[in-house]
């Protein structure tokens, strides 16, 4: 514990964003006649993020300084020997994501003044954000599990809410529900690997559980043959494989879209996706213990970012190929925690939030000049109105697709460079997937940076009618009227632009050194010595960055890249009519991609309608055929048997006396107690007491029972 | 013999006043009203008997309990005459009479 890092000061970082949400919900949107409360609310959140960035920078800083803090603030309880407690652990990846987090946070809270300008919502969105900042603040800061549990199931939380932000949207809260539910399975595996962890080494401290690492290592789950660290990777991986939407569980990412665009970029690009990414990081000592977490990671990681990226090909909604783009670069940083390059991953990780919050915002600027439409089919030619939107959405796509100096080149192609030297089972289908997506990858970025800024305007096609599912647009119509133009949007929207636009662009030349070279992570993040891909690197690059960027341009990346971006070139700008032919030659290939491999189609049919089966075949046999049928109308069909038999000489015994004689008697009974049923509550608590008397006299040695 | 307030004098009270509530409660037949406040009454009377005991036996939790059924009590009166509001909207009357809808 250096000096520097206070934990008071440390905790009023996630503790500021908390105020400010608290602020802003509590002050609802009639406190104070609306447009005050609006500013007081923007002002509060603004200004706790703001403190927030303030606390993140400064103990980045001092880490980097050599100072950190790992300590427990407070004790919530003691149970069975289990410690529970809130603790930060202060690192140099805790420090680095705290300042991406809380930047980015910053920056969408600003561009949010302006987009949610006309929306009913303002005060309870900018409640949502800061809660959010606060939560994903807690994940990163935690220092033992339960407290990143905690943090883990806030932003996902959060998350649900906002993505069924407009809840008179019945596909958002569909697509919350189905983001939320895909989630809970994730959980599942996390919280067993919590337990595993818990039951082995009997603490839910990080620092206790990587101090036993070596003890549990040899150990084998009682009755199998299976690892116990491989097992509690593994479970640990799904619960990263929900949250960081990694195939099979990737589906509820591109249905997130339905929620308003800050958040998209905000937390299904640049935070709360990367939880998983930071957790596997964080507990980089464990899963080096284990070979087959790993490949696992590197095949899951490699299918993803390859098939998702094709999906992304063909996708015609703004920010649904931002969104298969976002899949296919979670996909990068998982192969590279696959590959034990867990310094590239966050290295990815960070250039990441960046550039993919930048072209979300880009985009979301675009859907406000459109008026809320987001067929990139309606749009072209958007470059001339709206300028600053073009120039930092082209330095986005730059990022995005790796051009050689952009902050995501550092980082793709140390990633590349990681998978291509590792040596663990499935590296060889990862290699070639992560260099195949490079072409992908600057495919579908072209392709929509060329459909949407560039070509044949064509704004008439998308003006509709507002039915019911859209969200409200400012004249109750989405899409430009005839002859309107698209306008730029105002400076609240476009000084976060440029504000992402400049990391975007120098980050990774800035921190590549420290971060995959230097020992920026030394200490914090382990590569065992047979893991062999992290030691190449470091050893290729030793030159340096520039030196980087020169190899950079004689690349097979660069070349892939180049490829990429020349097909998009000649399909969207040069004989925009190649497409659509490929299209009627292909359809089959083109329905498969558009949607996104049938995957929805298939859990549809295999889990959900599998459940409603079940639950419908329960019903027709054991309801209908065994109770229904069998036993009720089986027990009546006896009963005519039997009358039938006995009808001809007990007509007056049976009717007289035992039917009509009971019911008779039946009847006499119930005149008789329906007097008791007054109706009036006086009357049965008078009974209730009189009970109550009557059983205090029989229970108690009172005098007068003796 | 000088007159002395003992323990006896305020359980008397106690059960005095939980009597009356009963009462109270059973016999009342117009006011809704009246039956909040026997209710009260009826905390009240528990009330005594914690005190009582409290002081009796030296031990303060009695009188801690107190100010729990007390906040609990000042919830409850609140709670129960929103009921009553909307009950009477519906109903239009806050004769007990009149609630009988339970009736066989």
């Amino acid at each position: 514990m250096a000096a520097g890092l206070h934990p008071t000061i440390l905790m009023i970082a996630p503790l500021a964003p908390l105020a400010g949400a608290a602020i802003a919900g509590l002050l609802g949107t009639r406190f104070l006649g609306n447009r005050a409360s609006r500013v007081v609310s923007c002002g509060a959140a603004i200004l706790g993020v703001a403190i927030a960035l303030a606390i993140s920078i400064h103990a980045l800083l001092a880490v980097t300084h050599g100072a950190n803090f790992n300590g427990t603030l407070y004790i919530w309880m003691n149970a069975a020997g289990i410690s529970m407690e809130i603790g930060f652990l202060i690192d140099s990846l805790s420090a680095l994501m705290m300042c991406v987090v809380t930047s980015v946070s910053l920056m969408v809270h600003v561009y949010t003044i302006g987009y949610m300008r006309e929306d009913e919502g303002y005060n309870r969105f900018f409640a949502y954000l800061s809660l959010f900042t606060f939560a994903m603040l807690m994940l990163v800061m935690s220092n033992n599990f339960l407290q990143l549990f905690f943090g883990w199931e806030a932003v996902g939380l959060i998350s649900y809410l906002l993505i069924g932000f407009w809840f008179d949207k019945p596909s958002a809260t569909r697509a919350g529900l189905k983001a939320f539910l895909v989630n809970r399975i994730g959980d599942v595996g996390f919280i067993l690997g919590i337990g595993l962890l818990l039951a082995y080494t009997g603490s839910l401290n990080f620092t206790e559980i990587f101090a036993r690492r070596l003890e549990i290592a040899g150990l084998q789950l009682p009755g199998t043959d299976w690892m116990v660290v491989s097992a509690a990777c593994i479970c640990l991986f799904i619960g990263a494989m929900a949250k960081s939407a990694q195939f099979p569980l990737h589906v509820w990412l591109p249905d997130s879209m339905e929620g308003p665009t800050p958040i998209s970029a905000l937390i299904h690009a640049a935070t709360m996706v990367t939880a998983g990414i930071f957790m596997v990081s964080r507990m980089s000592p464990l899963f080096e213990l284990s070979d087959a977490a790993l490949s696992l990671m590197l095949v899951a990681g490699a299918i993803t970012t390859l098939f998702m990226g094709l999906a992304g090909m063909v996708q015609n909604d703004i920010k649904r190929v931002i969104a298969y783009s976002t899949l296919s670069q979670l996909g990068y940083m998982t192969v590279a925690l696959g590959a034990s390059a867990y310094q590239a991953a966050t290295f990815h990780l960070m250039t990441h939030a960046f550039f993919k919050g930048l072209l979300f915002l880009a985009a979301g600027s675009v859907i406000i000049g459109m008026h809320h439409d987001q067929d990139i089919r309606n749009m072209g030619g958007i470059r001339k109105y709206m300028p600053v939107t073009w120039i930092t959405a082209l330095i986005g796509i730059l990022a995005l697709v790796g051009a050689p100096f952009f902050s995501g080149f550092f980082s793709k192609d140390s990633i590349i460079l990681a998978v291509g030297h590792s040596r663990i089972a499935g590296s060889g289908f990862a290699y070639f997937a992560v260099m195949a997506s490079v072409f992908v990858t600057a495919f579908y970025s072209f392709r929509w940076f060329f459909l949407v800024f560039h070509g044949r305007e064509r704004f008439e096609g998308g003006h509709v009618q507002r039915d019911e599912d859209e969200p409200v647009g400012k004249e109750g119509h989405i899409g430009l009227m005839n002859g309107e133009k698209p306008q730029e949007s105002p400076w609240v929207m476009t000084v976060p632009l440029i504000l992402l636009a400049i990391p975007s662009v120098i980050i990774g030349f800035l921190t590549m050194e420290p971060l995959l070279l230097g020992h920026f992570f030394g200490g914090v993040i382990s590569n065992a010595d047979s893991h062999q891909a992290m030691h190449v690197l470091a050893a290729k690059l030793h030159h340096g960055v520039s030196s980087m960027v020169f190899h950079g341009f004689k690349s097979p990346p660069f070349i892939m890249l180049l490829g990429g971006a020349a097909l998009a070139w000649y399909g969207y700008i040069v004989n925009p009519s190649w497409p659509g032919r490929v299209r009627q030659q292909l359809p089959h290939l083109h329905a498969l991609l558009e949607n996104s491999f049938y995957i929805d189609r298939i859990y549809d049919v295999v889990f959900l309608r599998a459940a409603v089966r079940l639950g419908r075949y329960l019903w027709l046999i054991i309801d209908r055929r065994l109770i229904d049928q069998g036993l009720v109308k089986g027990a009546a069909n006896i009963t005519r048997r039997t009358g039938q038999v006995l009808w001809g000489g007990d007509r007056i015994v049976i009717d007289e006396w035992i039917v009509n004689g009971s019911t008779r008697l039946v009847n006499w009974f119930a005149v008789r107690m329906r007097q008791w049923q007054t109706g009036h509550l006086s009357h049965y608590a008078l009974v209730m007491i009189l009970a109550m008397l009557g059983f205090l006299i029989y229970f108690l040695p009172l005098p007068f029972t003796r | 013999m000088p007159l002395t307030v003992s323990l006896t004098h305020y359980l008397i009270l106690g059960a005095i006043l939980f009597t009356i509530s009963i009462v109270g409660i059973f016999v009342n037949r117009k006011n809704a009203i009246v039956l909040l406040m026997a209710i009260e009454l009826m905390l009240l009377a528990v009330n005594i008997n914690f005190l009582a005991f409290s002081h009796y036996l030296g031990d303060a939790a009695g009188q801690i309990f107190v100010f729990f059924i007390m906040t609990v009590a000042a919830a409850e009166a609140a709670i129960g005459l929103a009921i009553l509001v909307v009950l009477f909207r519906n109903m239009h009357s806050i004769n007990v009479e009149d609630f009988d809808s339970l009736k066989g």
